[in-house]
């Protein structure tokens, strides 16, 4: 096992040492991207299976692109057309899954806790693409890695999650890896989407998204699903643009030029405007690209891989 | 045939209802309590007569919960009326309320009449039922309290779910009262606690599970006070598990309203935490709340705001536990257990007394429910508990009588086990050594 341990399931838990581990990483691994043949062996010979029980198209594309990038062999299993629609429990699912000797599973669920479920029940690493309103911990770090890219370092920067927070398991995996990693915190959004515990998560919570904007060096903008407002969290999507929408306007008030991030995929006109989304300071296709960068990282890690060596892996070594 | 006469010798009685707590030997004969004191030699009449050494032990009246899920009929792999009873004399319970919500629903005579029937041939704990408030426990119609009474019910429950309906709650109060039974409700204002899987706070906005607030049981708690003050009718609310609750049971006693309450040993021992890792066995309705909660439930059974001790026992099968978080059902069994967490929590870590535990798992639930039992004065059933206190085990699910595995306390260490249950003078439970 590498330094990470079986499983990525959250930031949560992992330390700052750990969070760095994994950032430091991607860094070689960035360059593999970007070259003609984009392939190393590193991963030769393992076994991943991408088991996505939700929809997603950006997250699972990365995972496998980072896979087929280190030449794992890979199989992607979406709940329809598997198993699981015909009511197989998840163990089962994962237990049969495993008798067929796999290294790896990355799994997406719709419950929150589902990727430790299976983590203490099969020997394989896990790594949790997302479970429920938990946590996305690969969304996080490569937050974490697109800030550190802009501003140098984390320690100190002041970064705002505006939206969703209650239901959206990428503002849980930043608000603990920023914290981690020495970042301060602000939250920003309807107090409705807000847990009601929200205070002691160690962040600022803003009333007004003018306030978290005066304060903040980056924006990370949350997809608003459109369920909240059917189920009477906000009153209209138009009013929730009007009160928190994040706008070229609103951000022209700033004291400085604010990073722009979303996790995607976005509502262009309700939670951000596109002019924001495709102006000059949104970084939310460099999140897309070192997505692929911190899963290589990821994968890499808990493959049992010294760090150390990630710059020679990508040469050519296996594992 | 007649049951043998037992002699209880030279243990610790124990009886809060006659402010009993000496060093003695208790005769029972013909089902009933025959004597109490230092009763020397005993004339035996040529009856058969077992004499048990009780020296280090504590004889008190038999263990009575009036809040259990026996799941028969209709989930007899989980549970049967017979497993259950066989449980609740191993966790030292002479008698036991069955709730309604079973498949189908305990809300007519002939539901009532099949419980006792079940329950005679189990011959192990005493099972009263709990009749439906409502049929089919829909919160529409009012079940025919008459009729489940004249059949054996001692009070009326919709549990599992709340009465949502204020007028039909009103109704049920003031009908009851024809009857002089209490009307048990769970308190949860539904709307609140809608896809709720735990308690509200910090741990479920970190683990990512919709939280039920602690007001979502207060306001149906007031709610239920306040019919209780316009109707006169006795209402039992079931499960306590704020400090907010605690406050209002308080204030409505205060009052004079006709309220009593419970709380279950599991909120007066762990706490949001214990949901931690997403343990299905810490998941339950009303959930496990704080570390405030728990210390105003426990000084509310102190003090006499919260009346009695209850176990919910609400077994499950194993696979609808294991499952992801949000999907598994609430609920953990509690007969085999209540005892020594009563004990570890409340009695050894200073809070109470074992008098007080005894009025609040005996005699408390007994005068409330207008039961048989909770004493051990000469004349009254023979039903009787003998606890060793002090003695530690270590708890280990498998080897439960009930057929629920579904507990929180799996391998904690606890303190406090049951020697011997006596039902109508006779030995339905004995420690296996």
């Amino acid at each position: 096992m590498g330094s990470l341990g079986k499983d990525l399931l959250g930031l949560e838990h992992l330390s700052g040492e750990q969070i760095r581990l994994i950032l430091d990483t991607a860094e070689p691994f960035k360059e593999i991207s970007e070259r003609a043949i984009k392939k190393v062996p590193t991963l030769r010979g393992s076994t991943i299976v991408n088991l996505f029980f939700e929809a997603s198209t950006r997250t699972r594309v990365s995972f496998e692109f980072a896979e087929k990038r280190l030449s794992a062999d890979t199989v992607s299993v979406s709940s329809s057309g598997s198993s699981v629609s015909k009511g197989e429990t998840l163990v089962d699912t994962a237990r049969n899954l495993e008798a067929m000797r796999i290294d790896m599973v990355v799994i997406r669920h719709g419950a929150s806790g589902a990727a430790q479920f299976l983590a203490e029940r099969i020997g394989s690493n896990v790594i949790n693409a997302g479970d429920g309103t938990h946590e996305h911990p690969t969304q996080g770090l490569l937050d974490l890695l697109t800030l550190r890219d802009k501003f140098k370092k984390l320690e100190g920067l002041k970064v705002c999650i505006c939206g969703d927070v209650m239901h959206s398991r990428v503002a849980r995996s930043n608000i603990w890896g920023l914290k981690k990693m020495g970042a301060e915190v602000g939250v920003c959004g309807p107090r409705s989407l807000l847990p009601n515990a929200i205070d002691d998560m160690g962040v600022t919570v803003f009333k007004r998204v003018e306030d978290a904007i005066q304060w903040a060096d980056a924006l990370n903008v949350l997809r608003l699903q459109l369920e909240r407002m059917q189920a009477g969290y906000i009153p209209s999507l138009r009013e929730y643009n009007r009160v928190f929408g994040i706008s070229r306007e609103r951000l022209e008030r700033a004291p400085k030029d604010l990073l722009i991030l979303h996790p995607g995929p976005m509502n262009r006109g309700v939670e951000i405007d596109s002019d924001v989304a495709d102006g000059p300071h949104s970084v939310i296709l460099n999140q897309v690209t070192n997505g692929v960068a911190v899963r290589m990282a990821v994968l890499y890690l808990l493959a049992g891989g010294k760090p150390e060596l990630a710059e020679a892996a990508k040469g050519g070594g296996g594992r | 045939m007649s049951a043998p006469m037992i002699l209880l010798r030279g243990g610790r009685i124990l009886d809060p209802s006659q402010q009993l707590d000496e060093v003695g030997d208790v005769l029972l004969s013909g089902g009933v309590v025959e004597a109490v004191g230092r009763l020397g030699e005993v004339r035996r009449d040529g009856n058969e007569l077992e004499t048990i050494d009780c020296a280090g032990r504590v004889v008190s009246p038999g263990f009575i919960d009036v809040h259990c899920h026996l799941r028969e009929p209709g989930r007899e792999e989980v549970e049967t009326i017979a497993s259950g009873a066989r449980a609740a004399a191993a966790g030292g319970f002479t008698a036991v309320c069955a709730m309604p919500n079973t498949d189908p629903v305990t809300d007519n005579q002939a539901a009532v009449g099949f419980i006792l029937s079940q329950a005679r041939k189990a011959a192990a704990a005493r099972v009263y039922p709990i009749g439906a408030i409502s049929i089919g426990e829909k919160g529409e119609t009012l079940a025919e309290f008459g009729e489940m009474v004249g059949a054996g019910a001692v009070a009326v429950s919709d549990d599992g779910k709340p009465v949502v309906s204020a007028q039909l709650m009103r109704t049920a109060l003031e009908y009851a009262r024809t009857f002089g039974i209490p009307v048990a409700d769970h308190c949860e204002e539904p709307t609140l606690a809608a896809g709720g899987a735990m308690n509200e706070g910090i741990t479920s906005a970190r683990l990512g599970l919709r939280g039920i607030p602690a007001e979502a049981e207060e306001i149906m708690a007031i709610r239920d006070m306040l019919l209780a003050r316009l109707t006169g009718g006795h209402i039992h609310l079931c499960h306590m598990s704020t400090r907010g609750s605690v406050d209002l049971i308080r204030w409505g006693k205060e009052r004079g309203i006709n309220v009593t309450a419970e709380v279950c040993p599991h909120h007066l021992s762990l706490t949001e935490e214990a949901v931690e890792g997403y343990d299905t066995n810490a998941k339950m309705n009303p959930p496990l709340r704080t570390l405030a909660d728990v210390e105003a439930l426990q000084a509310a059974v102190k003090d006499g705001t919260i009346d009695v001790i209850a176990t919910d026992h609400a077994p499950h099968h194993y696979d609808e536990k294991e499952r992801e978080f949000a999907d598994a059902p609430n609920g953990i069994i509690g007969l085999e257990t209540a005892l020594a967490v009563n004990l570890t929590w409340l009695v050894h870590s200073g809070i109470i007394g074992l008098p007080l535990l005894v009025e609040r798992m005996s005699c408390a639930p007994a005068r409330l429910f207008k039961l048989p039992g909770g004493t051990l004065r000469k004349g009254a059933i023979a039903d009787v508990t003998v606890f060793d206190p002090d003695a530690v085990w270590t708890v280990d699910p498998t080897r439960f009588a009930s057929k629920g595995r579904n507990t929180p306390y799996a391998g904690h260490e606890l303190r406090g086990l049951v020697e011997l249950t006596v039902v109508d003078g006779r030995v339905i439970h004995r420690r296996s050594s």
